[in-house]
């Protein structure tokens, strides 16, 4: 079930340069919300239409926490919320990842850039063993957030932090080794995860993002490249936003 | 006070009578499974399908989307399953409610349209709606919809084919929209309607790159309305079949614009993007208006702009 609703803000904070962690009450969303999943976040702004699509970070009974970055008009506005305001969203949408695909096995979290911010109660709800590995530009964030949930590794471009290179380089050079990747970041990473699960034959779940309108799958503005034939329009196209955003990693092609 | 006045916001279109004149736009609904989880389909008029071709169409590659002051991009590409998935799938879950099923059609050839014209015939739907006005497909689309004598034959070929009454969507992007207006109406069209979008452009000056992997796109939302007010004006005025109004609808306010200017009906796109209720709410904010000022009957308000 999905829902409309005006939230209201519990707080908000500057977690990074642009980078915002805001906490909302919601009615229903954040007890249906399950991780991986994401909301619509509507504007104020008559002339900022689109509805922001935000990854849900964590959840916690009827609070959903979302972590973002300031990336146009709309972002900056919801940065500018303060506790107290309301907010229009709608959700929870999309897929969510299965946490059941890593009962008994070991799982391996890799999260790029502002991709970390779902994996954060997917952490949280990986029960048994896991590795999480981090992987970021220069500064890092929201570090030790998931070090309450498992061992991390970091890697940095610019070599500052942990392992000099990107999170395929930090995962090699410490030997982790898994049997469940779930992943998150940009596309050229989602890229490299998908040939090193393939290479090594293991499970892996990638979430993408991509320009949306409605959200909720009729647009069908956020298409991404699918192997086998989808179920809506009987090509090779699956909706991110309904059929994703989590998918296999060789369901989809980047 | 005195009793409650009786209110008809009944619209009759070639003969369709819809409960009242709120349909939504092409493209922005699907075929109204996503939304129907969020609004009650039996409060519209009628659900206006996304485009259907003879056989599912793949799309544009992404982005498809981009954002605009007040309005919005897309280049879709006009994705769609093909009439045999839609016929097996999507009338039947439409036919479930308490509302007109028209069938907005695409093609790439006159025959592609006619194929899927044909393959509607002994379907349970409404009524057709000719998408010749698409801006985002090389062939078919809008190729059909900027010359007056192309309007004309394709809109010929198809009513000789059509069951079921047959709309002309037409494109902003001509110099005299009256024009098409009247070539349609000449080749038998029993409704028009208009605006579709209005072709487009955003550049990303950072990465100095197109918004669109199609480079261009339609425009929609409330910053195409004064635009599509003043065309669905003009055209009222210059053909005698009922007029379809859209481009930039998100309130009642907006919906009576159209039908004040000669609307015989209005359909929502864009705003169902940022409010799924806005289709009901318009319904609703009509019906208020029409009681406010004395309207017994939504026929009284088409046209009606005194001065």
């Amino acid at each position: 079930m999905k829902y409309m609703e005006t939230a209201i803000v519990f707080s908000q904070e500057a977690l990074a340069h642009d980078i915002y962690s805001m906490v909302i009450t919601t009615e229903q969303i954040a007890k249906e919300a399950k991780p991986g999943q994401f909301i619509s976040v509507y504007s104020r702004d008559g002339a900022s239409l689109l509805p922001r699509p935000i990854s849900i970070c964590e959840i916690d009974g009827n609070r959903l926490r979302i972590v973002y970055r300031v990336a146009g008009k709309g972002t900056k506005e919801f940065s500018g919320y303060r506790p107290g305001d309301q907010v229009r969203i709608m959700g929870p949408l999309g897929n969510g990842f299965p946490l059941e695909a890593a009962e008994g096995k070991k799982a391996l979290i890799i999260g790029g850039g502002i991709g970390i911010f779902p994996l954060l109660e997917l952490a949280k709800g990986l029960k048994g063993r896991k590795e999480i590995v981090l992987g970021y530009r220069d500064h890092v964030f929201m570090k030790e957030a998931f070090e309450a949930w498992g061992p991390v590794s970091v890697a940095t471009e610019d070599g500052s932090q942990g392992t000099k290179g990107n999170v395929l380089d930090a995962v090699r050079e410490k030997g982790i080794e898994a049997d469940v990747i779930y992943a998150c970041g940009p596309a050229p990473m989602l890229k490299g995860i998908q040939a090193f699960a393939a290479e090594r034959n293991l499970e892996a779940w990638i979430s993408l993002e991509e320009r949306m309108a409605c959200g909720i799958g009729a647009c069908l503005g956020c298409v991404c490249k699918s192997k086998e034939v989808d179920h809506h329009t009987n090509v090779h196209n699956k909706r991110i936003c309904k059929d994703g955003p989590v998918f296999r990693g060789e369901e989809v092609e980047l | 006070m005195g009793e409650k006045m009786t209110i008809s916001t009944t619209v009759n279109l070639a003969g369709v009578e819809l409960k009242n004149p709120v349909m939504t736009a092409s493209g922005t609904f699907g075929s109204g499974q996503e939304y129907g989880e969020l609004i009650d389909l039996n409060r519209l008029g009628a659900v206006v399908t996304k485009g259907v071709a003879n056989v599912p169409w793949p799309g544009n590659p992404v982005p498809r989307i981009a954002e605009t002051h007040g309005g919005m991009l897309n280049a879709i590409g006009l994705q769609n399953p093909g009439i045999d998935l839609f016929c097996k799938r999507d009338i039947p879950f439409l036919r479930q409610f308490d509302t007109k099923i028209i069938v907005n059609v695409c093609g790439r050839t006159t025959e592609d349209y006619l194929e899927v014209v044909e393959r509607l015939g002994d379907e349970p739907v409404d009524m057709l709606e000719i998408n010749i006005s698409c801006p985002n497909v090389k062939e078919g689309g809008i190729a059909f919809g900027q010359d007056p004598k192309a309007v004309e034959a394709i809109t010929k070929a198809v009513k000789a084919k059509a069951k079921q009454p047959v709309i002309m969507k037409l494109s902003p992007n001509v110099t005299d929209i009256t024009v098409m207006a009247k070539a349609a109406e000449a080749g038998g069209a029993d409704v028009l309607s208009l605006i579709n979008t209005l072709t487009g452009m955003k550049i990303d000056v950072h990465k100095r790159a197109f918004a669109l992997a199609n480079r261009t796109g339609g425009l929609s939302g409330p910053a195409i309305k004064p635009v599509a007010l003043r065309m669905v004006y003009q055209t009222a005025r210059a053909v005698s079949c009922p007029v379809i109004g859209m481009g930039g609808i998100a309130c009642w306010e907006d919906a009576v614009e159209f039908i004040l200017a000669g609307a015989a009906a209005v359909s929502v796109g864009t705003a169902n993007f940022y409010r799924p209720g806005a289709t009901v709410e318009i319904a609703e904010g009509i019906e208020n208006y029409m009681g406010q000022y004395g309207v017994a009957d939504i026929s009284e308000l088409v046209g009606a702009v005194e001065k």
